[in-house]
């Protein structure tokens, strides 16, 4: 990662939970981990509680629909490292693979529930655009979506539009597709507390 | 108005504590990076990047940051107040919208 010091600068003791992680997994543990470790009272704590009740808090969305939502907008980004892990966990989630791969593939022809294909569209033009208007908002409302789904969905997309860039700017390594499996079954297990 | 959401007002939580918390950048500093505006460069072109094109930030764009006297530790949160800051933009904008929604609904 850049800068240097998110590669050296972690306390004793999470550089010791780091090589244990690595050692019990038989994996690194991925930057996208390891940076909430980072001086975690400036960012790290704080964006851990949110991101978790986006992504596992109550909503009428499954855990499963959540991954993906979170994948697609890592894919509008183009953010590689968010794409593999979130790709990896919905797939595993849905216990379908394919279904994640036609969504990202092509979402207007793909095998999902016209609620979810609406809201996933305008997550895509909300993060291409930086906008949406009232119309956008009442196609989704029309698909069936609750206005609790809609808040839902944008929690997610904040905190993977936010999780994309410093992906991104800090440079997190895009791991092997067995490391993102790994990375994806620990996530369902236990979430991103 | 509204009651904000559980989830809104937790990230809300975030943005307080990255731009007013304690820090190694100024206040007014992660203040401008969270807005991406009034930085001077080389910095203004490393947080607009993060804001707007972050898969194009490069090693050089750090390092340019560096030698303008910005440590790794204020780069570090002045990158996440810039990535929070786009993120909390994009976050309003659609409650907005959905709020629009709502209301006009209500009045047909």
């Amino acid at each position: 990662m850049r800068p240097d010091v998110l590669n050296r600068g972690y306390r004793p003791g999470t550089k010791v939970l780091f090589a244990v992680i690595r050692l019990f997994s038989g994996h690194p543990v991925p930057d996208a981990a390891r940076l909430v470790f980072y001086r975690p009272d400036f960012y790290g704590s704080l964006a851990k509680e949110f991101t978790h009740e986006a992504m596992r808090g109550p909503s009428a969305w499954s855990v499963a629909d959540r991954e993906l939502m979170a994948a697609y907008v890592s894919q509008v980004n183009d953010s590689a490292f968010c794409i593999g892990a979130h790709s990896a966990t919905a797939g595993q989630a849905y216990q379908d693979g394919p279904k994640v791969a036609a969504v990202l593939a092509d979402l207007e022809s793909a095998p999902v529930e016209d609620g979810l294909r609406a809201t996933l569209r305008m997550l895509g033009k909300l993060t291409r655009e930086s906008k949406l208007s009232a119309e956008d908002m009442r196609q989704v409302l029309a698909a069936g979506v609750s206005r609790e789904q809609i808040q839902d969905a944008l929690a997610v997309c904040a905190a993977f539009s936010t999780t994309n860039r410093l992906a991104d700017a800090f440079g997190f390594q895009v791991v092997s597709p067995e490391g993102f499996e790994a990375g994806a079954k620990y996530l369902l297990k236990r979430g991103y507390r | 108005m509204q009651t904000e959401d559980s989830k809104r007002a937790a990230y809300r939580a975030l943005e307080d504590r990255i731009v007013n918390g304690a820090g190694q950048s100024s206040p007014e500093q992660r203040a401008r990076a969270f807005g991406n505006a009034g930085l001077a460069p080389p910095l203004d072109g490393l947080i607009d990047q993060v804001a707007t094109r972050p898969t194009q930030v490069t090693d050089a764009d750090f390092a340019a940051a560096q030698a303008a006297g910005f440590s790794e530790d204020q780069l570090f949160e002045l990158v996440i107040c810039a990535a929070v800051g786009q993120s909390a933009r994009l976050y309003d904008a659609g409650l907005a919208a959905l709020a629009d929604a709502v209301a006009k609904e209500g009045d047909g």
